[in-house]
Parts: C-alpha cells; structure tokens; sequence
C-alpha cells in the first residue's frame, strides 16, 4: 500500500512523467484499438464475440519474432503475418465460425475460446512459455532533458497503425466489398436477397480481423512483449473496447482503445506491474457494470 | 370513472426521433371487450408495451384499477392481474404444453414455500380444462416449440387464462391463424370474457374480429387517437376509413 | 424403463461401486475422487447454465472462493493464519486430529454459506447481463479473484497455502477425502432430483426457456435467479473446501480459481452430455472424465491441444450432446407423445 503512495506522489511531484506515461499509453492503446477494431467488425457483421482475437494478436506477433531471429528485420513481420493472419482467419472460418454462426451466442464465445485455447497452448509448446520481444534496432528520442523517453519504435508503430487503420476504413468506405460488409451487417436477409453471397463475406470480413490482428501483434512483438498466454487478456482488452464504444461506434472505438492504453499504464505504475491483468478484468466489470445501470434506467437488459 | 380498470392518460412515448405515442388518453371498461384498430405502426404495440411496463413512458400516466403502474416494472405490473400476449407468440419452447400451463399459475398466490413443492392436483385438473379448452389437450405432452405458430398462439392464450388474470392484453389474436379456426377463437375470447370475467383489450387488424367481439373500438393512427366510438361509428367514421386506405 | 423395480438395483449398483472401488483399487483413489468432483461440478453448472440459461464461464470462482475460505478457518481456527501464511510451510505447524476434523467440518460449511452469500451479492451485479456478456463478465469476474488473491499477502499471495494435513496413514486419508467428495455428489444427485419437479425446476426452465414471458406472467425472475445461483455456489464452494484439503497446497491461479481447467471443463461436459437434463451432465462428466485421463497418459505435452480440440468440436457439432441425441432418436422415453383424447368423457380418436 505504501509502494502505491510513493507511486502516486512520484507523478505528482514530476509532471513530466505524467506526459511519458501518457505517450506509452497513447502508444500501445493505438494497437489496442486495432484488434478493437477488428472484434467490432466481426461482432457487428456475423454476431460472433470472437475470444480468440487475442491469441490471433499473439500469432502475429510470434510471426514477427521468428522472422527476426532468422536476421529478417521484424518491421517486414507486419506485412507478413497480415497475411499469414488472413490465410488463417480464413480457414478458421471455413472450419469452425461457419457451422456456428446460426446457433446461439453463448456456442460462437465457447468455439473461439476453445480455439483460443488450442492457439495457446500450440505457441507455447512451440516457443515455450519466455516472454519474448522482436529487437528492432531502433533508438529513442529524448525529450526534456531525458525525463522522457520516445523510443522511436513505438512511433513507427503508431504511424504504422494509423495507416492500416486508415486503409481499412477507406477500404469500408469505397469498395464494393466494403459495402457488401456494411450491407450484411445492418439487415443480412435483405443483403442476401440484394443478391450478396453472405457466405463470401461473412469468410472476408473474418480473415480481414485475423489479418488486423496479425498486423497489430507484429507491431506488439516490436515494442512490448509477447507471451502464449497473454493472449485471452488481449481479447479482454478488445471486448472492453468495443462494449464501451458501441460497436458501430468507429471514433468511439479509437478513442476508447487509447484510453484503455492510458489507462492501464497509469494503472500499471502507480499499482504495480502484477496487477495488469487485474486492471484489465477490473475495467471489463466496471464497463458491464455501467452498461447494465444504463440499461436499467430504460426496463432492459444488456444483450 | 370506477369501472374503467385501465386509464391511459395523455400518455407519449418516443424512441430517439421517432414519436410512437402521442397524447394519448383512453379508458378500458371492467368486464368488456375493447378494441385498438390502426393501420401499421400507428403505435399500438408500443402503447401495450407502456401499459405492461415492458418500457418507461415519456409523459402522461397509465392507472389499473385506480393505482398509478406507469412507474413499475414488468413482473409486478404481471402480478397485479394485468398480462399481455405477443405479437410473435411466446411459450416456453423446451417445455412441454402442460408445463407451460403449471409454470403460468399466478405466482402473486405462491410463496417461498409453496415453490418447492410439487403442483398440486388441482392445477392439473385446471390446466388440462384449459388445454380443452383451446383444443390442445391432445397434444399437451408435445415439447411446446413443436407445435404449430397457430397451436402456439392457442397454447399462449391458455397459458394467460391459467394465470387468472383481471385482464388481458391480446396483441393481434387471430394474426397467422388459418381462417376457417378463427371462428373457433373469437368463440373463445368471447366464453373468456363472459364465463371467467376477463376484461379484454384487443388489437387486431381483422375488421370482421374485431366488429363482433368488442363493444368500444380505439383507432390510432400516425401515432395520435384518431377516433373512438362503437363498432358501427368507427365503421362509418370517414377518417377511420382514410387512414386505412392511406389518405392523410 | 422408470419402473422402480429397475431404478432400486441401478442405484444401488452405483453406491456399491462409489463405495467400495477405491477399496479394490487404490491406486486410483484419487482419479476418482476427481470423478465425482466431476460430477460435482458439471452438475452445478447445469443448474445454472442448462436449467436457468444463465451459461457462466465463471463458477469456478466459487470453488476456489470456498477452498480459501474453509484453508483460512481450518488454519485459523488453531493459529495466526498471517503468521502461517509467512512461513509459507516452513515452519512446524501440527494440527491433532480434533483440530484438524472440527476445522474441516467448519470450514467446509462456511466455504458453503459464504460462497452462497457472494453468489447472492455478485448476483446483483451481474444478472442484468445476458448472454455472452454474462458470460464474459463472470469469466472476468473469475479471473479478477485469481489475480487479487494472487496478491494478497495475509492468504498466502501467489506463494500460496500448504493445507494442514489429514491425520492418520496416506491412504485412508485419500478415502476419507474420497467419501467426502462421493458423498457431496450422491448428496447433490438426489437435491437436484428433488428440485427440478418442484415448481422451482419449472420457474427456472421458465426462464431459460423466454426470460421477458416469464417476466411477463408475473414470475418473480430476479428472486429465483438469485437461489438458484446460490445453491450451485454453495456445492462448489464445499467442493473447493474439499479439493483444496485433497491437493495439500493451494495456490490462486492453479488450483482455486482455474479458469481455465475446471472453469472450461464444467462447460464442456455438461453440453458434452446434454444441458437442461438430470443425467446429462453426469454422463458427460464421466466421457469427459475417463478421455482426459486417457489423452493425458498417453498425449503428453499435447493434452492442452486435444483438449482445446474437443472443445470446438463438441461445441460445433455436438450441440445437444448425448442426452440430447438420445431424445431424438427416442422420445418416447422422455415422455413426448401425443395422447388420446379422452377427456371431459369425449370419446374422440387421437390425431
């Protein structure tokens, strides 16, 4: 309790330090909201709460790693596994997502987290269970005299996201695929009879969120760390995400997504590193929590 | 008035930008059967649906028996005597048909105790009089969500008598059913009324339904009241006949 | 095939073998104390998950909620349990039998009223979600506990607790363990039996089966949920009590709050077997059972994967489980028939 305190008035007694925390938190939180993104889209589309989009993370990001201990810088890992990411996605739904579209929501959240299991458990028995990091080589920038530190990767990662982000949302907007997808997802029987083979975009839109996913653990490889079993809190974080914004909700998303980054490096410091997953569930609770007060206020209940 | 069991008064309701209710005031007399006729969405659902409290209204108050409800919530408002079937008919899928009767007693007559106990024989006996009495005493050890939506909506009926309510909310009756039964149920709803006292609020689209059972007819219409009277006065009233045939 | 005359030996065929098979083959005392644990816990979730609706991937807080709850009774009862915890099982703490058999009795019936307790309050939480969130949302609430226990020093942290241990020699205190676990299933067996033809059972199918037409008749929804929640906490909390004493050593992630082993697998075998039915959940929870011991001997270092495996594939494609098979292909048997109609004396053929 007293290590909190101290925490706590270190912030207070050095503004400074406030702005690194707050750069981390914007940092990592732009690759939250990706995956956010990705979970949004496959809920809103097919109504399927994937708990995997967390390990998918993770996949990406040992993608990334392994490329870079064979020399291959891990910023090519991002293209790649987005790829790879894709090529998975696609089979997972042909196999799994498929056959559990039509049946009730709590079947779709037991498939993918039985899946999320299975993905676990295969990365740790091939990379053991050693947090790792993609070493990018990079270097930092020092801001106010060295108080802050900016290590360039994460920047790179940030431009990074936003472009994928940015292309993404461009994609939605512009092509025909796009807006087949948005068509499904607002009446899929009207789509349908519109003549759009649902079938085809239900297995594009599930590989487009691998691919997103994939892209963003690349990115994570970079500049965090990545474990097999970080992966379910990674789908927590994506479903915080998106019950708090709403999943129609793009710039809601995005800003939630930072702010969950910020959040959890606050919290992270001033409570100590072992409660980032605590922090993680307690922000789930606090979200379901608030959503059902809001709810309640109109006689309904959270679905 | 004191016979009126339900006031509905100034009564407005609104989803987002869209106006449902607007200004509604009506009464619903004890012991008779009234009719809500309007063209689609001219808000009768939603009106039900504020009357049983499935949703808060913007403004206006809603009274049974005399006691403000506008503020309750769905189960007490049930409680009290006041049930309602659906549109989409809704049983309980994965029980079968004499279930569905058993779990409907009303539960305002029961305590902690009484609910860990087996049915009693009576409630048997009761249930299957009602299954007769709507023709599904046959099918009654069928997994409900098996029979047709026509049983279904037979079933429901039944299962609402079983609740013995005051009164009964019935969302489009005869909606879906083949028409040669129809007859049959309008026969029921009648025997309800008289034989077991249930004052009946009505909404149906089936003019000749609606003419021969109720006594008082309401029209909606964009949301408003539109005209009120007996069956023959709505039937002649011009604006009645406009608003289903679309002239505004 | 409900004759009594059937039912009287098929039972009694069952209490023999609980009773006597660790007898004859001890070496598998404890697998199958893990069996009826099971059993324990697949029926629990059922109540919950098949016979109200309410699919939580979070009972398993209970467990391992009751499991320290009845460690800090058993140790408190006879030390500083601060002082136990810091020696982490360094030091030399003797319980003597009285001690240690009243601080179990105590401990396992408060692991029970207390679990129930928090399954009440954590109920007005949680049950204004449905669906995937409630089951999101206990899962998060599992984890939660796992994680803060993980970091509280006065039970042990994540160093965990070293059980007092059982008097007496090894293996009869693996039976005592083991009867103790049999005799909650049997127990639990024949209070669902009991509960599910009371109106009880039908309010909570009712429920499962459309919430808001329940609602609607007038059923008070929110009461029945909250018992219904309560007495699956109170089972799993004394379960955990037990298991925790069986284990020797309790530790937050591992052994009490595993949402990931038992927490999954309660689900697994209660749709492995077929949800909402009495025998479903155990039947499911013997396959279950009897596969994971096979796949673990001879599928090591790929257990979690087979097991991951199973997972979707029954969910995929065995939705109704076995039960649910064996009412398709015989319904009669589950008393689904059309009758003649022979009431109010009018004599009319059946359609």
């Amino acid at each position: 309790m007293s290590q909190i305190i101290s925490n706590f008035s270190i912030l207070l007694q050095a503004p400074i330090f406030n702005l690194s925390l707050l750069i981390d938190g914007l940092m990592i939180g732009a690759v939250y909201a990706l995956s956010a993104y990705g979970l949004a889209l496959v809920w809103g589309v097919m109504n399927v709460k994937n708990l995997a989009q967390g390990d998918f993370v993770m996949m990406g990001g040992y993608t990334a790693w392994f490329m870079s201990l064979y020399g291959i810088h891990p910023l090519f890992g991002v293209p790649v596994a987005f790829v790879l990411m894709w090529g998975f996605g696609w089979v997972v739904y042909v196999t799994i997502i498929r056959r559990v579209i039509d049946q009730d929501l709590f079947t779709s959240l037991l498939a993918t987290f039985g899946l999320a299991i299975v993905i676990a458990q295969v990365l740790n028995i091939l990379f053991t269970s050693d947090t790792q990091t993609a070493d990018a080589g990079f270097d930092s920038f020092l801001l106010f005299g060295g108080l802050v530190t900016i290590p360039q990767v994460k920047l790179i990662a940030f431009v990074l996201a936003a472009m994928l982000a940015a292309a993404v949302i461009l994609f939605m907007k512009n092509s025909r695929m796009g807006q087949a997808i948005r068509a499904t997802a607002q009446d899929e029987r009207a789509a349908r009879v519109m003549g759009i083979d649902t079938d085809k975009v239900y297995a594009f839109t599930f590989s487009l969120n691998a691919a997103i996913c994939g892209a963003a653990g690349a990115l994570i490889s970079m500049i965090w760390v990545i474990q097999p079993f970080f992966g379910i809190t990674y789908s927590i974080r994506a479903f915080v995400v998106v019950t708090a914004a709403g999943f129609g909700n793009l710039p809601g998303v995005i800003a939630a997504g930072l702010g969950m980054g910020v959040i959890e490096q606050f919290g992270g410091f001033i409570l100590g590193a072992e409660f980032q997953q605590a922090i993680v569930v307690g922000l789930l609770l606090l979200v379901l929590i608030i959503k059902q007060m809001q709810y309640a206020r109109l006689r309904q209940v959270v679905e | 008035m004191s016979s009126d069991i339900i006031e509905v008064v100034h009564v407005s309701k609104s989803f987002g930008g869209v106006i449902a209710n607007n200004d509604i005031s009506m009464t619903v007399e004890k012991g008779k059967i009234t009719g809500l006729i309007g063209p689609n969405g001219s808000g009768k659902t939603t009106l039900f649906n504020s009357i049983v409290g499935y949703h808060p209204i913007d403004s206006g108050s809603i009274k049974f028996e005399g006691k403000e409800i506008s503020k309750r919530r769905v189960q007490q408002i049930a409680r009290l005597g006041l049930l309602r079937t659906f549109q989409q008919t809704r049983i309980y899928g994965r029980m079968n048909c004499v279930e569905n009767m058993l779990i409907s007693i009303p539960h305002r007559k029961l305590d902690l105790l009484d609910m860990f106990s087996r049915n009693s024989p009576d409630e048997y006996e009761k249930a299957h009089q009602f299954l007769d009495f709507v023709g599904l005493y046959e099918k009654r050890l069928l997994r409900a969500g098996s029979l047709s939506f026509g049983q279904q909506k037979l079933l429901e009926f039944a299962m609402a008598l079983m609740n013995d309510p005051t009164v009964l909310l019935l969302d489009e009756p005869t909606a879906g059913i083949n028409p040669t039964l129809i007859n049959g149920l309008i026969d029921r709803l009648k025997r309800a009324n008289e034989e077991f006292g249930i004052t009946l609020f009505v909404i149906e689209h089936n003019m000749r339904v609606i003419m021969n059972m109720a006594e008082k007819v309401y029209c909606l219409a964009h949301g408003e009241l539109l005209a009120e009277g007996s069956p023959d006065e709505i039937q002649n009233n011009q604006d009645v006949i406009d608003a289903y045939l679309g002239a505004h | 095939m409900n004759s009594l005359g059937l039912k009287i030996p098929f039972y009694g065929l069952i209490l023999a073998f609980g009773l006597f098979a660790p007898l004859m083959f001890p070496a598998y005392t404890n697998q199958m104390a893990v069996l009826w644990l099971m059993i324990i816990l697949s029926l629990t979730w059922d109540l919950q998950g098949g016979q109200m609706g309410y699919n939580s991937l979070g009972n398993i807080f209970f467990f391992g909620f009751g499991m320290y709850v009845s460690a800090v009774v058993q140790i408190g009862l006879v030390y500083d349990v601060g002082v136990y915890t810091r020696a982490s099982g360094g030091g030399i703490f003797e319980f003597t039998p009285v001690q240690y058999y009243t601080g179990l009795a105590l401990g396992m019936a408060a692991a029970g009223v207390l679990s129930s307790i928090s399954a009440v309050i954590l109920g007005r939480i949680v049950f204004g979600l449905r669906g995937p969130y409630f089951a999101i949302g206990t899962l998060g609430v599992a984890i939660a506990a796992g994680e803060l226990t993980g970091a509280w020093g006065w039970v042990g942290g994540g160093q965990g607790i070293t059980m007092p241990q059982v008097p007496g020699d090894p293996d009869s205190a693996k039976y005592f363990l083991y009867l103790l676990n049999f005799s909650l299933a049997v127990v639990l067996f024949i209070f669902l039996s009991w509960l599910y033809s009371t109106r009880f059972g039908q309010a909570i199918n009712a429920i499962r089966d459309d919430e808001e037409k329940a609602e609607g008749m007038g059923i008070r929804t929110t009461r029945y949920k909250s018992i219904c929640w309560a007495v699956s906490a109170f089972f799993l909390g004394i379960s955990g009590a037990v298991f925790g004493n069986m284990i020797g050593f309790i530790e937050p992630l591992e052994v009490a709050f595993q949402t990931i082993n038992f927490g999954i697998f309660m689900v697994v075998m209660v749709l492995l077997g077929g949800k909402g039915t009495l025998w479903g959940p155990i039947v499911g929870a013997v396959v279950f059972h009897v596969i994971k011991e096979l796949t673990w001997t001879y599928l090591l270092g790929w257990q979690w994967v087979a097991l991951g495996a199973m997972i979707v594939i029954i969910v995929v494609y065995f939705q109704d489980g076995i039960m649910g098979w064996v009412k398709r292909k015989k319904p009669e048997w589950f008393g689904i028939r059309v009758e003649e109609k022979e009431f109010a004396g009018q004599p009319e053929a059946a359609e």
